[in-house]
């Protein structure tokens, strides 16, 4: 560590302002600052300070979504296989390598576009590079199917990074979740390659692997076949069943699909106390209920609307959007009490939009996305609670 | 006695380096030094100049604004020098005892049973104004004003904090005539805050006051939270706080008829290899209580504790309103690798993505000055709230301040606190927020706009 050390004080000065590299002031310290703790003290204010920084929460996010990436990537090849047909002769380590070569390119395109601007802007503002994007990077692969064009992928994280929120001020000032506004652009801008029953199951092989599926193949998702009218969930016969929602072996967005596999993430999020568990939870309640609502009253024509509240939150993105979307401090309520509200509400909304919208079969990211802008307003209504508590004070007097 | 207040929210941070109730032998220092920016809010116009001879209780400094608030010498000799910063602003007063500690006249006597212009010109002469605080703005008080009450905390909950009942001890009588001189000259209640794991025995006994028990993490301790809780600021409110030691130093003139600057400070943190008890004086150098007591070369001496002390050399001087030197490492040569994502299992930290939690709040830490991670937008919410426990919205007071909306600042009750209040806050950020100097610099805004 200590050649490591040297050697980066070595190079050093050619970052600096001045130097021969000073072009890349801004990714020579992003990785200098990774590979080494700065050594600043505090020079006002307390001496001492809490061992955390945003490295570490945003690293903590990452790993938490680790679990729904690993599955995600065998879903990948599980369903390729699964529509071939050849599933039975393919080894463990065939079906996950295949889905691992599938969704690592969009990874890197993701990291490579959204780090790209971030390193430029924190270079042209003279900042440092803040870590918003790991969580974001991480983010946008496991929420676009799987057959979405790379190109696109670079496009659509190109406009929510500049556009949500470089033009805010960054990491921090965002009103949208960026990964959601990726996901937004995308569903809007290039709906074939987002929504239909044509993008959810990878039709290509790779180096030999998978298999090529015909032309024509469709495989929509669960709830994509629901809103279509087709009876996919039937609890008396062999149909989708909640079972299969929870372990997730279905076609869907990469990572949204397995239930195990966030709840993993959930515990290790919440746990750690990195995200919080009033948003969380209030999702799940408002969901619920709403869900309850709608199967009680029951609908011959939209088979949506007769899926339990169990199906309804295991199913489709509710339980991704819940853990790893709606819980982003920066786009959630400050107060702890509006957390309650903004979770309940993003749960109430996600169902309502799946119920009686026939355009979106789910709901949940135009639910997040709607509530992200109500967030403030929230906010406003407990922070001005609290000021006419004190002015009360004074008028009693 | 009221019911016990509890403070639920807060953080004892467990440092290495505690004292032992003993008080160490040092023979005070042959130099002092008085620093004006230690009174905040005082614009000072000096009176001494090099060469002087003074004795203790003989006139620095004055307030321009409000003569009657002057700073005296905490010692008797010879004024060795008048350092000046930018624009001839005064930084410090040197002074170089001469062994005696002569004192200048003061009147002997009960202060319950002297007119209250006699108690106040008595106090202002000795300089004993200066070390009454005032809320709102966290400033020296004003002595014209008509306080609504004052408080007093009869206890510290900072990390490595001194104990009051130690420091305390045998000062029962002298504690009184303080009492009963800020009573004279307030004629309002004054309230003592003590901690409900503490014998308090002296505040107990002491008359004329009012006790509310505390029961809690820091920042329990805290005089601002304390008030929060028995009887919030509103607008238009002026608060005076004083520390215990301050009172009893006070009273011990009454009782005298001479003018005693000495008090007690714990010397703590986990570079000290004896930690213990001193009794100095304010203003004292501290090379006399940390020669051949230091552990390591590259620390950091503080006077204060490590929350909201100030930072000081070697050769440094104790502040005016301080009963603690701490002694930690300093953490500029850490060179720490890929620390955010290590275990860290030596480290302390609120936040259960470390283990500290797990190992319960008996294990000490040995924490150093670095700051562990760059400074950032606001991104994690509800941290400050776990660690402020009264009844405002710190991270959205901050924010007020940091965009100068008086009026917000004033709705969300920027008068109840101070920069010490927000020190946890500080602590636990992980954006490396420093939310103190916003708070420092947003009350000065606000007292400067509406002056």
């Amino acid at each position: 560590m200590k050649a490591l050390r040297n050697f980066l004080d070595k190079v050093k000065p050619n970052f600096e302002e001045g130097g021969k590299l000073s072009a890349f002031r801004s990714v020579f310290d992003g990785f200098e600052t990774f590979l080494f703790v700065p050594n600043t003290v505090s020079k006002n204010g307390t001496h001492i300070h809490d061992t955390i920084d945003s490295k570490r929460v945003m690293s903590i996010v990452v790993i938490a979504l680790i679990p729904a990436l690993l599955f995600g990537m065998y879903n990948v090849g599980y369903q390729n296989y699964l529509a071939a047909g050849t599933l039975e002769q393919a080894s463990f380590l065939e079906v996950f390598i295949f889905g691992f070569l599938a969704v690592l390119p969009k990874i890197i395109v993701s990291y490579v576009v959204g780090l790209g601007i971030e390193f430029t802007v924190a270079q042209w503002k003279k900042e440092e590079i803040q870590e918003g994007f790991l969580v974001s990077g991480m983010l946008i692969p496991l929420i676009v199917p799987v057959e979405c064009p790379l190109w696109v992928i670079a496009v659509a994280t190109a406009f929510a990074v500049i556009f949500a929120k470089e033009i805010f001020g960054g990491t921090g000032y965002n009103i949208f979740n960026v990964a959601l506004i990726t996901r937004a652009f995308l569903f809007f801008a290039y709906p074939t390659k987002m929504s239909g029953d044509q993008v959810w199951v990878a039709k290509d092989s790779i180096f030999g692997l998978g298999n090529d599926l015909p032309e024509g193949f469709s495989g929509a998702t669960t709830l994509g076949q629901l809103s279509t009218g087709s009876p996919v969930v039937d609890l008396a016969n062999n149909g989708v069943e909640l079972k299969d929602m929870i372990i997730g072996l279905l076609p869907g967005s990469i990572g949204e699909t397995s239930v195990i596999a966030i709840l993993i993430g959930a515990v290790i999020l919440l746990w750690t106390g990195v995200a919080n568990w009033r948003t969380m939870a209030s999702v799940f309640v408002g969901g619920a209920l709403t869900a309850m609502l709608f199967n009680a009253i029951g609908s011959t024509t939209n088979q949506v609307w007769n899926l339990d509240w169990m199906q309804h939150l295991a199913v489709g993105g509710f339980c991704f959007g819940a853990v790893f979307m709606a819980t982003d401090p920066v786009t959630s309520p400050r107060t702890d009490c509006g957390k309650y509200i903004f979770g309940f509400l993003i749960g109430v909304v996600a169902i309502v939009i799946r119920c009686m919208n026939p355009g979106y079969p789910e709901g949940m990211m135009l639910a997040i996305l709607l509530m992200n802008v109500f967030a403030a307003l929230i906010d406003y209504c407990f922070v001005q609670h609290n000021i006419n508590k004190r002015l009360k004070r004074i008028n009693n007097r | 006695m009221s019911e016990t207040i509890k403070i639920k929210k807060g953080l004892d941070i467990n440092l290495k380096g505690k004292a032992n109730e003993v008080y160490g032998k040092a023979q005070l220092p042959e130099l002092f030094s008085v620093r004006p920016d230690d009174f905040h809010g005082i614009k000072p116009k000096t009176v001494v100049k090099e060469g002087d001879q003074v004795k203790v209780g003989s006139v620095l400094f004055y307030d321009k604004n409000n003569p009657d608030v002057k700073v005296c010498s905490p010692v008797s000799g010879e004024v060795v020098a008048v350092n000046r910063g930018e624009r001839r602003k005064v930084l410090d007063i040197s002074i170089k005892s001469d062994g005696a500690f002569t004192s200048e006249a003061f009147t002997k006597g009960k202060p319950k049973e002297m007119k209250a212009d006699e108690v106040k010109s008595l106090l202002s002469n000795a300089g004993f104004l200066a070390f009454l605080k005032q809320r709102p703005y966290d400033v020296v008080a004003n002595p014209n004003d008509k306080p609504k009450a004052i408080f007093i905390s009869g206890f510290d909950t900072a990390p490595l904090a001194p104990n009051y009942d130690f420091i305390m001890v045998g000062r029962e009588e002298e504690f009184q005539l303080g009492i009963d001189a800020l009573s004279a000259i307030t004629g309002v209640q004054i309230n003592i805050g003590i901690n409900i794991d503490q014998a308090s025995k002296l505040y107990k006994k002491a008359k004329g006051v009012q006790l509310y028990e505390f029961e809690g993490p820091h920042p329990a301790g805290n005089v601002g939270v304390q008030i929060h809780h028995v009887d919030p600021i509103n607008k238009g409110d002026i608060v005076w706080t004083i520390n215990p030691q301050d009172v009893a130093m006070i009273g011990k003139a009454f009782m005298t008829g001479s003018i005693d600057y000495s008090r007690s400070v714990v010397l703590a943190g986990s570079c000290v290899k004896t930690p213990a008890y001193f009794k100095t004086v304010y203003g004292a150098a501290i090379s006399s209580m940390i020669a051949n007591n230091i552990e390591g070369d590259n620390v950091r001496y503080i006077s204060g504790n490590p929350l909201t002390g100030t930072q000081i050399s070697a050769n440094g001087y104790l502040g005016a309103f301080d009963a603690q030197i701490t002694v930690i490492p300093e953490g500029d040569k850490n060179n720490e690798f890929l620390g955010w994502i290590m275990p860290r299992l030596n480290k302390f930290s609120v936040n259960h993505s470390y283990f500290s939690w797990l190992f319960g709040s008996s294990k000490e830490y040995d924490v150093d000055t670095n700051v562990n991670g760059g400074e950032r937008a606001f991104i994690m919410s509800g941290e400050y709230d776990k660690v402020f426990p009264m009844d405002i919205y710190p991270e959205f007071l901050v924010k007020a301040i940091i965009a100068q909306d008086i009026d917000k600042m004033e709705q969300l009750g920027i008068y109840e606190v101070a920069p010490e209040d927000f020190a946890l806050c500080e602590f636990v950020c992980t954006s490396k927020i420093e939310t103190q100097r916003i708070v420092r610099e947003g009350l000065d805004f606000l007292r400067k706009e509406l002056a």
